[in-house]
């Protein structure tokens, strides 16, 4: 059960006015620290030592993971953390996702935004990373994505666990009249080795919160670490097993009435007319609601039944007003095109200066090709759904979100009340990919609450309305060109990526009230930020609206750029006749390349890269740094009567540091199968200005019968720390394109390959 | 208003007011308040649903709840007290869910497989298990459902 659940639901609200008192420490704010959120929240006998860390009495130890889980472990390698430094098992602690509050806003996320590669530590892309660091702050951003984290939290709550534990040895030391050194600690208890007398964490913990806290962090040396760098089980394990009410579509609130939306085909569509007889005319329907936000316009549908709700919403007859130009996908095709012609939006990265090296490669020492990737949907297998109550002057808002901050300021905006007023409960997530970092799903609920009200109403996307209104993934085009040397050198790679801007796209949704600054450097990622030695370089991007919303997709622009950039390596490998790892080796030369060298050649040796295949069988080879992880993969493939198996996947990937070995390397296999999906036939098309596709039968993923062998390796040389859940997905799909090649011969460009060759 | 409709569910009789035509999976949920079976695409294609009807596996998305004949089991009815079943078990010694969406209907999918094939290979694993899984977690359920076929074979 939810600890933090028994409370009232106005103990959530006010927040921006809760008092700082207790321990709210602020040790790692950047200047003057939010108020802890769990002073707010607390019953009787709890005492918060700081936003992460609570105890009560009785000793029950609640550690606040705030991030959302969506299937990545975040909660369990979070709350490592914490207990690590406290000195409790894992299994004696309870993990809550904790109030939606900016005291836990998410700096590594935006620090890694900003336009320069992982590895450059050059002092302008530090002062950059620093900037956005102060912004995240402001904006108060608790959000969870960019596989960001166990990065922004692997300072700042091992040094929550440390402080608690640093004031409950002071306490303890009091409370047994001795000094610190006779302690010992262990499973919540500290022990006075002289007496053998004991006193628990909870006894203790109302004492210690009246202590100063350390002004000195001596966090423990990973080569002490008892719970970091093992393999743990999953906090909430059990839950999954049993059918546990865990997810938003689960939250079942006295009252309740239930409901569903259809809304306009896309952001831009307008609601024009509408009959709503026949919807009433369906038993269990109570009311039809307008819905016009910032996400979009359309209805809601409330019902005393889910699925009265989902044959309402079926049965309504609409008119939009649809002023949009581009209709269908030959003409978001034709607008990329042509940005194509037109002089680069901007352009990141790049060595080298003179700009004819790319007009004057002699004809017999070039490569080119041009490369395209479809829009995708998230397709996360829970669809989108909310339940929200308006209260006098509050909303409540229970729901899976990335992004409770997000879903705060939307609902606020709408209402034209404090984001303080907008109480959300983040419930666990069945799958995120970036599509529960928008709010219009929460949105949309509030707005149908507002005629449901006081009663709560729980508001359901059917599996069509989800995969037809999602923020898809950007289709997009690359125009790759280089120049190989007879030598067998890229010394030339020229790269165009035509794509819509998925921030331009994201912004007005979330943050109307900002302008976006900069370049989009997620148009790029994957392509610009490789490790990659080669003497002129340049990477330019074309932006074309696409009248489409756009969103953030599990790796972004690395999903896209990833396959490009290294469907391209492997082309300008066979132009050089030579074996593609041999010739990504030889342009990786640079000293802080080093974690992409050894990732491949340890993947090389997993797989047997160079040994003999059977006739038609291939290998293929692919490496992308993304999030911070340095990834390595071999696919290797079977092709029998035109018809491709992907037998087995290899990986390596080098985050510089692993917490959980386990939960790390399910999440590269996650990621794997995540990119492998598309391949297999996922593509969303308009007609008509509407999608084409609607459900699994037409937008399908991987299933059981399909499914590689995967193995996983881990290594730790890289100096930084990166993330899990995104970096498996960018080098899936072009080394399965290259191994393709390798078997037959024949080199796919376009995404998903299933429309130039089957598979199983 | 709604005829009655007799169900038995988890080893309790009951009756319920619903339109006859309402999925299963929808009186489940909202009128009974097993929240187990999860919705995923309302046309049997995903298996987020999948509760057993005298054993067998069945999509309730697309059941009509008036049409049920036979005793339904949900992921609520299959374990023995606080006693797992050895699939469940199974399912936690490989650590097998990520977001967990999709497996109550994936347990509920192997209980029956390993109900009428006891010592399933790679490929019959593959033919029952249709289960979607945007996680990818195919390879752990297929290690945990050979693991549960020693179990329960043992």
């Amino acid at each position: 059960m939810s600890r933090l659940g028994k409370y009232t639901r106005r103990a959530f609200l006010g927040l921006g006015v809760a008092a700082a008192g207790g321990l709210a420490v602020g040790y790692y704010f950047y200047q003057k620290p939010y108020a802890n959120p769990l002073d707010a929240n607390k019953a009787e006998g709890d005492t918060p030592f700081n936003p992460y860390v609570m105890i009560s009495a009785d000793n029950t130890i609640t550690i606040i993971a705030p991030r959302a889980e969506m299937g990545q472990g975040a909660h369990t390698t979070l709350a490592a953390l914490v207990a690590e430094e406290l000195e409790v098992p894992l299994e004696q602690v309870v993990v809550e996702h904790g109030p939606s509050s900016p005291a836990y806003f998410n700096a590594a996320m935006f620090e890694e935004s900003a336009p320069f590669a992982f590895y450059d530590e050059s002092v302008l892309a530090e002062m950059a990373r620093s900037s956005m660091k102060v912004v995240a702050k402001f904006i108060g951003m608790n959000v969870t994505g960019g596989s960001s984290s166990m990065t922004d939290a692997f300072v700042k709550m091992r040094e929550a666990g440390y402080t608690a534990k640093f004031v409950l040895l002071k306490a303890a030391a009091e409370h047994f009249g001795t000094s610190e050194d006779n302690l010992t600690l262990a499973n919540g208890t500290i022990t006075d080795t002289a007496s053998g007398n004991s006193v628990t964490y909870g006894e203790l913990a109302s004492k210690a919160a009246t202590i100063s806290p350390p002004t000195e962090m001596k966090l423990k040396k990973a080569s002490d670490w008892k719970i970091l760098g093992k393999s743990q089980k999953r906090v909430e394990l059990k839950d999954k097993v049993t059918g546990g009410r865990i997810f938003g579509i689960d939250v079942q609130l006295p009252n309740m009435a239930y409901g569903s939306v259809r809304m306009a085909p896309r952001k831009g569509v307008g609601l024009k007319s509408y009959d709503k007889t026949a919807a009433l005319a369906i038993p269990g329907v109570k009311d039809v609601v307008e819905i016009r936000t910032i996400a979009g316009e359309g209805l809601g549908v409330v019902a005393d039944n889910t699925w009265a709700a989902f044959k309402g919403a079926e049965a309504l007859e609409i008119e939009w007003d649809d002023p949009l130009s581009l209709q269908n996908t030959d003409q978001m095709w034709s607008a990329l095109e042509n940005a194509l012609t037109q002089e680069a939006t901007f352009e990141l990265g790049g060595t080298g200066s003179d700009a004819e090296v790319y007009t004057s490669i002699p004809e017999s020492e070039e490569v080119s090709a041009q490369y395209r990737v479809p829009f995708l949907a998230h397709a996360t297998m829970e669809p989108m759904n909310a339940t929200a109550q308006h209260d006098g002057d509050t909303i409540g808002i229970w729901t899976g979100t990335q992004a409770p901050g997000i879903v705060q300021t939307v609902v606020a905006g709408h209402f034209d009340m404090d984001s303080a007023d907008i109480d959300v409960t983040t419930t666990r997530l069945g799958g995120g990919f970036g599509r529960r970092l928008e709010a219009d799903f929460a949105l949309y609920a509030a707005v149908v609450a507002e005629a449901t009200a006081p009663n709560p109403v729980k508001v359901t996307w059917t599996r069509e309305e989800d995969t037809q209104h999602d923020t898809y993934r950007p289709m997009a085009i690359g125009e790759f060109k280089g120049q190989v040397t007879p030598d067998g050198t890229l010394k030339t790679m020229d790269m165009h990526v035509a794509s819509p801007s998925i921030i331009q796209s994201v912004m007005p949704r979330t943050f109307p009230a900002l302008s976006p600054l900069g370049p989009d450097n997620t148009v790029l990622d994957g392509a610009y930020n490789q490790p990659l030695d080669v003497e002129n370089q340049r990477c330019q991007a074309h932006v074309a609206d696409l009248q489409v919303p756009i969103g953030f997709w599990r790796s972004v622009g690395n999903s896209i750029n990833g396959f490009f950039h290294e469907s391209f390596i492997d082309e300008a490998a066979h132009k050089a006749g030579k074996d593609p790892l041999e010739f990504r080796l030889a342009h990786m030369t640079s000293e802080e390349f080093l974690p992409a060298r050894e990732a491949l050649k340890r993947v090389a040796e997993m797989s047997g890269w160079g040994t003999p295949l059977p006739a038609g069988k291939g290998r293929g080879i692919a490496h992308v740094l993304s999030f911070g992880t340095w990834t390595a993969q071999v696919v290797q493939v079977d092709v029998t009567d035109d018809t491709v198996t992907i037998e087995e996947v290899w990986a390596v990937a080098d985050p510089g540091i692993v917490l959980d070995p386990g939960i790390f390397k399910d999440q590269i296999m996650s990621g794997i199968n995540f990119g492998l999906s598309q391949a297999l036939g996922q593509e969303i098309t308009w007609a008509d200005g509407q999608v084409e596709q609607a459900n699994f039968d037409t937008y399908d993923a991987m299933r059981m019968y399909q499914a590689p062998k995967i193995t996983v390796e881990l290594l730790e040389n890289s100096p930084r720390m990166g993330g899990a859940g995104e970096p498996g997905t960018p080098p899936s799909t072009p080394a399965l394109a290259n191994a393709i090649f390798a078997a037959t011969g024949k080199r796919i460009r376009q995404m998903p390959l299933s429309n130039e060759i089957d598979f199983i | 208003m709604y005829p009655k409709i007799p169900l038995t569910v988890n080893g309790q009789n009951q009756e319920i007011e619903a339109d006859p035509e309402m999925p299963l999976l929808w009186a489940l949920r909202d009128i009974m308040d097993i929240k187990g079976p999860k919705f995923g695409c309302g046309i049997a294609a995903c298996g987020a649903c999948t509760v057993l009807i005298d054993g067998e596996p069945v999509r309730s998305c697309s059941q009509p709840v008036g049409d049920v004949e036979g005793e339904i089991t949900t992921i609520e009815g299959i374990s023995e007290g606080n006693e797992l079943h050895a699939v469940q078990q199974a399912w936690m010694k490989h650590s097998v869910p990520q977001c967990g969406y999709c497996q109550s209907g994936q347990i509920m999918a192997a209980v029956a497989l390993l109900e009428e094939n006891p010592a399933p290979t790679d490929e019959d694993i593959s033919d029952a298990m249709t289960n979607l899984c945007r996680c990818g977690t195919y390879p752990r359920i297929k290690a945990a459902i050979k693991d549960a076929a020693q179990t329960l074979g043992a």
